[in-house]
């Protein structure tokens, strides 16, 4: 890394260091893109994945955190930070043709701060309504419900995109039409049993085959991250359970780590054990669910029942642990709230075979059955290089030849210390993602495998103050949700509640990519498709 | 009038906790002017009624996994006739609305429970949709569906477990077999108390 600070010097001898846990550089917003090219062409390290974007109010400032990462090599990581002192009509150059995915991001930037992107083609707001008055992550938003009130009132959506485009007379305002005007156009969401929640696709069709689609989300943007900033950590926990709920114990444990890093907070080892055998359960719980779902989407109602069969052993194990199924609260800052009860190791070990005499019957039954390989074997192909650009992590980038396992790539708890192979396919269709879950689920019992006879004994939870203050900085967490890499970061001004507090989305990305490539696909192998990304949408909206 | 043995699934009046609510609705009824029931031809109908719910799944987060483990086979909501979800609100007559309902979501939940036809029932499921749950004070969430539809049941929990969902629709089929369904002709309506 210490070459690419060199390289950056060289381009940009004003930029500005600060000595974090990651290489940060502070760049004026006019110098952001010649950068950011400059890192995306770097022959030795491309740094062409986009991990965070996150919007931030400094105070004096309104500006963008660009956390960018190499697909090579995803430990390898940079941030950028850029801003802008204008709060009227802030203005920033947008990064969208260098990473797709910051094309969403960006409109959400936009919503929630009211910072523009200059050639971005699309600047409407994502998650909120276009006549949401304030900017509601700003720190001066007003937020008196008289302002923005209830209404039951239905409003036409109206496909016009407003946009600044850079010309040579200078920055040029605009409106788009979203569609052509004769664009035969149909709603799918955002209450529709196989969206996978309250996903809103508006499809634009021709005959059968899909020819576009706009994402509508915020149907369920309950404004987490807001209310997180006036909370202290101990009760931000539970949020992170509600967003991707099938990981709701993963989405935990990274919340946890970055509280723990940041406070220097030492996890006993037997916590340490449970953790990581209740990220797998809970990893198998999804993939459970997310098979089920996509057969069920593809028609098979039968096997969605099998899955839930199976689905619901893991619960009762979760419910015996601590009282929850689908939300545990087993995570705490320091450690696990309940102990593991005395049969645990029984009943996990009794499940492992259980599960593996299940998967073999999936197999058998479902996953060579000619209709289902008609429905999924080259439908919705996502290339590795459209994967990396959408930032699709998760079984579905990794079905598209991408490593980006994080327990593998930057290990947390005790994955460096256990063997599993990483699920990697190249067909890159809905057939390789499905495939992929059901391996996962094996390696998730290779994993459980080889702990469960070894966890040590002691202290389950370890004693940390009654108020966690973090020290002033900035802090990362990534983990290996059941979509992909869900990321935490915390701003800490020394306080007992988070400046700002962002949580990366997994989800985001595998619907951000819908369009692609559902393109040219047939209508009802779009639902079809959206079964194999499994996303799920609270996660999406925070 | 005394309340008659509202008996679902064989399950006796006393085992249900809470009788109150039943009372004091049959009250309510009978002072709007609506007659509770009498005869045995509405007690068949209402038999028919509360045994075949078909929900429409209004579910928005957490709460809606937790129905799909109630629909699938362990906990099986077939045994009470429930298991019919309709994605259309024109062929349902219970509104199961499982999750937050934030402010973009508000104005499509009042047009689906619209378009829901006669007679319709609402449950709120978790503690979002009771009051707004844990994200109560957040700038985008409704504080409780009843601001925006009318509530038969609550079911509280984050997420209540499949268990408690039965209680909750078990309730909703009491409700639901106290009510007259068929409209004596002749007989005439008294005022609504003003």
């Amino acid at each position: 890394m210490e070459n690419i600070k060199q390289i950056i010097v060289d381009l940009l001898p004003e930029a500005v260091f600060e000595e974090k846990e990651k290489l940060t550089v502070i760049v004026e917003p006019t110098d952001l893109r010649r950068l950011i090219k400059l890192l995306y062409d770097n022959k030795d390290l491309p740094f062409d994945y986009l991990v965070y974007l996150i919007g931030m109010d400094w105070g004096e400032k309104l500006g963008v955190i660009y956390l960018l990462s190499s697909s090579t090599d995803t430990s390898k990581e940079i941030v950028i930070k850029t801003g802008t002192a204008d709060r009227e009509n802030p203005l920033l150059y947008t990064v969208t043709d260098f990473y797709e995915t910051a094309h969403l991001n960006e409109r959400e930037v936009y919503a929630m701060y009211g910072i523009r992107f200059i050639n971005n083609p699309d600047m409407r707001r994502f998650l909120l309504n276009d006549d949401w008055v304030g900017f509601p992550m700003r720190k001066d938003y007003d937020g008196d419900p008289a302002i923005n009130p209830v209404s039951v009132v239905s409003k036409d959506i109206i496909d016009k995109a407003p946009r600044i485009m850079e010309t040579p007379e200078g920055l040029k305002e605009e409106i788009v039409n979203v569609f052509e005007p004769d664009d035969y156009l149909i709603n799918i969401g955002p209450q529709h049993p196989s969206t996978h929640g309250v996903m809103h696709f508006r499809t634009a069709l021709n005959g059968e085959v899909v020819k576009k689609i706009d994402i509508h989300s915020g149907y369920i943007h309950r404004g987490i991250e807001k209310l997180s900033e006036s909370l202290m950590y101990p009760q931000i926990l539970h949020f992170t359970d509600r967003l991707d709920y099938l990981s709701a114990n993963i989405n935990r444990h990274a919340l946890c780590m970055c509280v723990e890093k940041a406070a220097g907070i030492e996890v006993p080892l037997r916590a340490q054990y449970i953790r990581t055998i209740m990220d797998e359960l809970n990893r198998m719980s999804s993939h459970l669910l997310a098979w089920s779902a996509q057969t069920n989407d593809l028609g098979a109602t039968t096997a969605f029942i099998y899955g839930m069969r199976e689905r619901e052993m893991i619960l009762d194990i979760f419910d015996k642990t601590c009282g929850g199924r689908l939300i545990i609260n087993q995570n705490v800052i320091g450690g696990v709230m309940f102990d593991i009860y005395a049969d645990f190791q029984k009943d996990v070990k009794a499940f492992i075979p259980y599960m593996r005499e299940k998967l073999k019957e999936y197999d058998r039954f479902f996953s060579h059955n000619v209709i289902a390989l008609g429905r999924m074997v080259k439908i919705g192909i996502l290339s590795r290089q459209d994967a990396i650009s959408y930032g699709v992590t998760g079984p579905a980038g990794r079905a598209s030849g991408w490593a980006c396992d994080v327990r593998k790539y930057q290990p947390y708890a005790l994955y460096d210390q256990v063997e599993f192979k990483e699920i990697i396919r190249n067909e890159s269709d809905s057939y390789a993602r499905y495939l992929n879950r059901l391996d996962e689920i094996e390696e998730s019992l290779k994993i459980i495998e080889q702990l469960i006879d070894n966890i040590p004994e002691g202290e389950h939870l370890a004693k940390t103050k009654a108020i966690i203050r973090l020290p002033e900085g900035e802090y990362y967490q990534g983990v290996e949700a059941g979509k992909g890499l869900f990321g935490v970061y915390i701003e800490s001004r020394g306080d007992k509640t988070p400046y700002r507090l962002k949580f990366r989305s997994p989800s985001l990305s595998l619907v951000s990519v819908m369009p692609l490539i559902c393109k040219n696909e047939k209508i009802s192998d779009f639902i079809g498709i959206g079964g194999s990304m499994d996303y799920v949408i609270p996660d999406i909206d925070r | 009038m005394e309340m008659k043995n509202i008996s679902i699934k064989g399950i006796p009046n006393e085992e249900f906790n809470e009788n109150e609510y039943l009372e004091n609705y049959i009250e309510e009824l009978k002072a709007n002017g609506v007659n509770i029931v009498l005869s045995n031809l509405d007690d068949m109908i209402n038999w028919g009624r509360s045994n075949s719910i078909w929900p429409l799944i209004f579910a928005t987060s957490c709460c809606g996994i937790e129905f799909m483990s109630a629909a699938a086979a362990h906990h099986d909501i077939a045994r009470f006739g429930m298991e019919v979800t309709r994605n259309s609100p024109r062929q349902a007559d219970l509104m199961l609305v499982a999750g937050t309902i934030v402010h973009k979501m508000a104005p499509l939940l009042k047009r689906v429970y619209d378009q829901m036809a006669e007679p319709k029932y609402v449950l709120a499921m978790g503690g979002c949709a009771i009051s707004g749950g844990p994200f109560v004070n957040s700038y985008h969430v409704v504080n409780g569906v009843d601001e925006i539809i009318p509530v038969d049941v609550y079911v509280p929990g984050c997420p209540p477990r499949p268990e408690a969902l039965f209680y909750g629709l078990l309730q909703l089929q009491r409700k639901i077999k106290v009510e007259e369904f068929l409209k004596r002709p002749g007989k005439k309506k008294s005022k609504k108390s003003e």
